[in-house]
């Protein structure tokens, strides 16, 4: 989180993290039936710094704000982008929003990926459904950094072939930086020519160290659970597993309990944690 | 070029048994291989195969009234078909090669008979054939959910 911010003068005034900051909509796409990518600008200049797994408060003024993963490059802090799958009236405002429109934005909030941590080992990235789209600024992380990593795997399952997200990238990040990605559907249609199936049946595909790999899953927390089941099988550390948790944040700085998971304050301690931290809590029914 | 009996031990379906047992199923066997689109077999035939895919993707499909659904794929290292297992031996489904798909065929009424003849032998492949038919149910049934759906 942002403690202080410098504006273009250099003022440095100090940031309430309960204030959002207006951003204005430079770009949209809609990437699937239900979900579209929105690419922001602060309207004060100043820049937003994230680390990859961050999350903001993000604001449709006068509708309402949800916590929303940052999708975009962590190389480029100019611009803060978001992709939103429209589920309900504020992801609705959201995703429908249009250039021009003016957001808010408190955060980013949150504990990352810590991809640094990773370098020097294998790193294989999980992602379910919109799961994709909190693992895109570690992939370019990655991808930024390619050599200081071993091998890289990206591991993607979608619903359907229409619903698959960032299909211009998926090639570049196999042909341009090595990253071996295999993408599974659970349901097929005639354009479809890969494997159908669960993405945990590629996990056996995988080839890396399990001594030395670093694990990033994200998606349903039935698909994370069994996907961490699988790695861990295969020999690598609960510890080396990190899942990105959901709940429903609010403040973003835990305050209000609302994510809280037991003793974890998701959106503080969260929303990436080891594998090891959680894996009895996923199991836990309306926990 | 490399005999049946010589590459199944390195077939993880086949890990852990002894080598007669692996050369009574390498009798069995014969290599195919089929071209994009062509069936390896139909819905309602009789089931007298099991397949371990040495390259290619098969989809495991059912005819519907518009057009065929794929249910499953299977693929490299995998290995595809129990129904010459389980009377009446029939297929349930069909299995088409999704590109160029080379694989071992074993016979399934070959098989039978030398499961039924050694029951150590039979036990130890039924182990394999139930661990793949576990896999693909769970994949069943946590795709049921359609965790990808709206929720």
């Amino acid at each position: 989180m942002n403690a202080a911010l410098a504006t273009s003068s250099q003022r440095v005034v100090v940031e309430d993290p309960m204030v959002p900051r207006s951003f204005v909509v430079t770009r949209t796409r809609q990437d699937t039936r239900d979900t579209a990518t929105l690419w922001l600008t602060a309207m004060d200049g100043a820049p937003l710094a994230f680390e990859p797994g961050q999350f903001t408060m993000l604001q449709a003024y006068g509708v309402g704000e949800v916590p929303v993963s940052i999708s975009g490059d962590p190389a480029d802090d100019g611009v803060l982008q978001h992709t939103i799958r429209d589920v309900g009236s504020v992801s609705h405002a959201l995703a429908t929003a249009e250039t021009g429109a003016r957001l808010g934005v408190r955060g980013p909030f949150g504990v990352g990926w810590d991809v640094g941590t990773a370098r020097g080992r294998d790193v294989v990235i999980v992602a379910g459904g919109i799961g994709l789209a909190p693992l895109r600024p570690a992939v370019l992380e990655i991808c930024a950094n390619r050599a200081a990593y071993g091998e890289v795997t990206l591991l993607y399952g979608a619903r359907t072939p229409a619903e698959r997200l960032f299909t211009d990238e998926l090639p570049r990040w196999a042909a341009e930086h090595g990253v071996a990605v295999h993408v599974t559907v659970d349901r097929s249609d005639d354009s479809w020519r890969g494997p159908v199936g669960l993405v945990t049946g590629l996990v056996d595909r995988v080839v890396f160290r399990p001594e030395l790999a670093t694990v990033l899953v994200c998606g349903p927390e039935v698909m994370m659970r069994h996907t961490a089941a699988a790695f861990l099988d295969r020999g690598v550390a609960p510890a080396d597993v990190r899942v990105s948790m959901e709940r429903n944040m609010k403040c973003g700085i835990g305050l209000c309990g609302h994510c809280q998971l037991r003793e974890l304050f998701i959106c503080q301690d969260g929303p990436v944690l080891g594998y090891g931290l959680v894996a009895s809590l996923l199991t836990q029914a309306e926990l | 070029m490399r005999t049946i009996a010589e590459d199944l031990p390195g077939h993880p379906f086949f890990a852990g048994l002894d080598s007669d047992a692996l050369a009574l199923l390498a009798g069995c066997a014969v290599n195919m291989h089929a071209r994009p689109g062509e069936y390896l077999f139909r819905e309602g035939e009789p089931a007298d195969s099991f397949f371990v895919i040495r390259e290619g993707r098969v989809a495991l499909e059912m005819r519907l009234p518009t057009g065929a659904a794929v249910l499953d794929t299977a693929e490299q290292g995998e290995v595809l078909g129990w129904s010459w297992l389980v009377p009446p031996y029939r297929w349930t489904f069909d299995g088409r090669a999704v590109d160029h798909v080379r694989a071992v065929r074993f016979d399934g009424g070959c098989l039978r008979e030398k499961c039924a003849a050694d029951p150590d032998l039979g036990y130890a492949f039924l182990q394999r054939i139930v661990q793949v038919m576990s896999q693909r149910l769970h994949s069943a049934r946590v795709r049921l959910l359609d965790l990808y759906g709206a929720s």
